[in-house]
């Protein structure tokens, strides 16, 4: 039975028990694959080879098509976040309201792109599809946690402070 | 569970809310939420607690005007306070019983008087989180009719009878789905709940799923009775996390009360529901893309046939719905089809709920009648653009869907309406654009968005998208020429026709709407190279189509 092969662990730490336990609970089935790879992003914050190579031979899944569901579904990242993330929401109704040039000074701001961390690991810029919040645009997540109507100024203040930390 | 202790259960929260002398709502959906209602809500537990006046103080779902918020509702009285906070707890709790606290007022009767809430009827009413307080509102009470007084084909008949039409956007009529599904032969049957609410700019599902989830799950469970199914899934965004945490407990508690399980209501009908979780695939929303999704593959979708009625999750007959149309079912079955046929137009019945967003006074959720006039819902419901600019179009169906004129605002909102004038009805998010709009803008950012979203599985989508975003750049950086918009129209039709999924399908709609009802502001990109919304950077480096298209 696949819970027998299951591969060791790839290291002592505690989280690893934490996916295999998504994985157990949906008896090893192939088609835990994405659930367990949302484990995995929760826990550790991006997926590495380690990680896809150890979900995919647990349940038995091709390695390609381990990494082929990884690469395919946004929500999933292989880079390590930085320790702020500003996600701007780029859905419809935040772009009617300028969302755009919020990205645009918030790149200009951290001299990186959309989806990059700063050098210094502290600051990751991303841009979400919608987070739902759509009546209070433009929206942006600081750390996760919602804002509305957020302007250019309150933008670039956040991210000074989270600068200067 | 029988209905016995279901009525039970209502009386017993009724009693304990009778010692109560007022109560006090505090929205707490993401909009109030992200401006302070948590502290707000402890504040007034707080007020409440150092008062005289026996206060019961309840978080509840969406109440609607957003904009508005933080919400708060005072009942009996029905009194409704916009932008509270919680310094203002103490007045709340003080005015009880007294003339209302003045600075807090909102005079929105206007907003409220044209909506019929069906779907919405609970939200701003009970806890998303209590199932008693689900129950009190006759929550359940449908499915333990139907289990021991219908049989499936009188379930189906009724939801036949009752006009509704899915609310994913297809408007494919839910009756005849359940029909097929209850026809498909096979032991094994599942039921999917379709909550990858991928529209940009809608926000209903999200809602419905935070503000009433059981609602969801007792619509899913009537249709797995009525179809012969035993399994059902919820496949929701991972990007709502909070609807996930308020799906997990409703489900948690259903199982509890025995609304979930094996022989439930002393039937043998068994039935239980997992979630899914999404990934952000706007694709995933197709439903044989939402399939493979949750077989945990790539959300690439299949040609169809067979369609998910026959041949579906792990190649077994399976019921994909949308949330908001599982959630019309129980008060379908309560009420009777006709009560819910009696509603909206003639080929679309019932109610719709819409995201009213963008440059509008009141944005937020509304839940109208089929067949009411664009124009009563967003002048009268959404109170106009606000700023002293001029309405220019409003966007329905998502990246789907089309731009609609100021000169179709008379037209009732339906299915086939929206379909003549270019759009779709979608998921239901609105989101109204004003002159300060560049509509050619607009449809780049939608073609931008299918681009990125396209699965590449077929030619047409993945490359005919591309094509277009190039070609849609060149003339917002002034650089197309009348060639490239001929040869935009062109791919439209194109990709339109040969596409194999939804996505492609409707990929370039709001191109060909925005062609069909402002081609001036096209012309005036190519010719005066000149943008009057003042959107379009004109001069900018000029994009070279790729050897692909010109070969």
């Amino acid at each position: 039975m696949p819970a027998i092969s299951a591969p060791p662990l790839p290291s002592e730490d505690k989280r690893w028990k934490i996916v295999n336990g998504t994985m157990r609970k949906n008896g090893f089935a192939r088609h835990a694959l994405i659930e367990t790879l949302h484990t995995v992003q929760s826990s550790f914050g991006y997926l590495d080879d380690d990680a896809i190579r150890f979900v995919a031979n647990s349940l038995h899944v091709p390695l390609s098509q381990a990494y082929g569901v990884v690469t395919f579904y946004h929500y999933f990242t292989l880079k390590p976040p930085g320790k702020h993330t500003c996600t701007i929401c780029a859905g419809t109704a935040c772009y009617i309201k300028g969302a755009d040039k919020l990205i645009a000074a918030a790149e200009k701001r951290l001299g990186i792109a959309q989806g990059q961390t700063t050098a210094d690991g502290q600051i990751s810029l991303m841009t979400a599809r919608c987070v739902g919040a759509c009546s209070r645009a433009p929206v942006a997540l600081c750390d996760g946690e919602v804002v509305g109507e957020m302007t250019r100024e309150e933008m670039l203040e956040q991210l000074e402070r989270w600068t200067r930390e | 569970m029988t209905i016995e202790e279901l009525e039970q259960i209502a009386k017993n929260v009724q009693q304990e809310n009778a010692k109560y002398d007022y109560e006090v709502n505090v929205c707490m959906d993401l909009a109030c939420a992200s401006q302070g209602a948590g502290a707000l809500k402890d504040a007034l537990v707080k007020a409440a607690e150092a008062g005289a006046k026996k206060v019961l103080v309840r978080r509840t779902g969406c109440m609607g005007p957003c904009s508005h918020g933080p919400l708060v509702r005072v009942d009996p009285e029905g009194k409704l306070y916009h932008h509270a906070c919680a310094n203002h707890a103490e007045a709340i709790v003080n005015s009880l019983g007294k003339a209302p606290v003045p600075e807090l007022e909102c005079d929105l009767n206007d907003h409220f008087d044209k909506q019929v809430r069906v779907v919405l009827e609970n939200a701003g009413y009970i806890d998303p989180e209590k199932i008693d307080d689900y129950i009190a509102r006759d929550g359940y009470k449908a499915l333990l009719t139907v289990l021991t007084e219908m049989t499936p084909g009188g379930v189906i008949h009724r939801v036949m009878e009752s006009g509704l039409r899915g609310r994913g956007g297809g408007g494919y009529p839910t009756g005849l789905k359940w029909g097929t599904v209850a026809k498909a032969a096979g032991d094994l049957k599942y039921v999917v709940c379709n909550g990858d609410e991928g529209d940009p700019g809608a926000f209903m599902d999200r809602s419905v799923m935070e503000g009433d989830p059981h609602r969801v799950i007792e619509g899913m469970a009537i249709a797995a009775y009525a179809v012969g199914a035993s399994k059902g899934f919820i496949y929701v965004r991972a990007e709502y996390p909070v609807a996930v945490a308020r799906l997990t407990t409703a489900l948690r508690e259903a199982r509890r009360h025995g609304l979930l399980g094996n022989n439930i209501c002393n039937t043998p009908f068994n039935f239980d529901v997992e979630i899914r979780l999404g990934a952000g695939a706007f694709v995933c929303g197709e439903e044989t893309a939402l399939i493979a999704s949750i077989e945990g593959k790539r959300g690439a979708p299949k040609p169809r046939p067979p369609y998910p009625a026959a041949s579906g999750l792990w190649g077994k007959p399976t019921l994909i719905n949308n949330v908001e149309t599982y959630a019309n079912i129980a008060p379908i079955v309560r009420n009777g089809g006709k009560w819910f046929h009696d509603m909206g137009s003639e080929r679309s019945k019932g109610t719709k709920v819409f995201a009213l967003t963008g440059k509008i006074t009141n944005t937020g959720l509304v839940e109208v009648p089929m067949g009411i006039k664009l124009r009563e819902i967003i002048e009268d419901i959404g109170g106009g653009v606000p700023g002293g600019h001029t309405f220019k179009a409003v966007q329905t169906g998502g990246p789907s869907g089309g731009c609609i004129p100021a000169q179709m605002l008379d037209v009732g909102v339906s299915y086939d309406a929206l379909l003549k004038m270019g759009s779709i009805m979608g998921s239901g998010g609105m989101i109204v654009m004003d002159d300060t709009s560049c509509m050619v803008n607009v449809a780049r950012f939608f073609i931008e968005f299918c681009m990125t979203e396209s699965c590449g599985k077929c030619i047409p989508c993945r490359a005919g998208t591309a094509q277009m975003f190039t070609l849609l750049t060149r003339i917002c950086n002034g650089t197309g020429t009348m060639d490239d918009l001929a040869l935009l129209e062109d791919l439209c039709t194109t990709v339109k026709e040969t596409s194999l999924c939804g996505l492609g399908q409707t990929a370039p709609n709001p191109v060909l709407s925005t062609l069909k009802y402002f081609r001036n502001e096209y012309i005036e990109h190519i010719l005066d190279k000149r943008c009057t919304a003042g959107v379009c950077t004109m001069g900018a480096v000029e994009t070279q189509l790729p050897s692909e298209v010109t070969a």
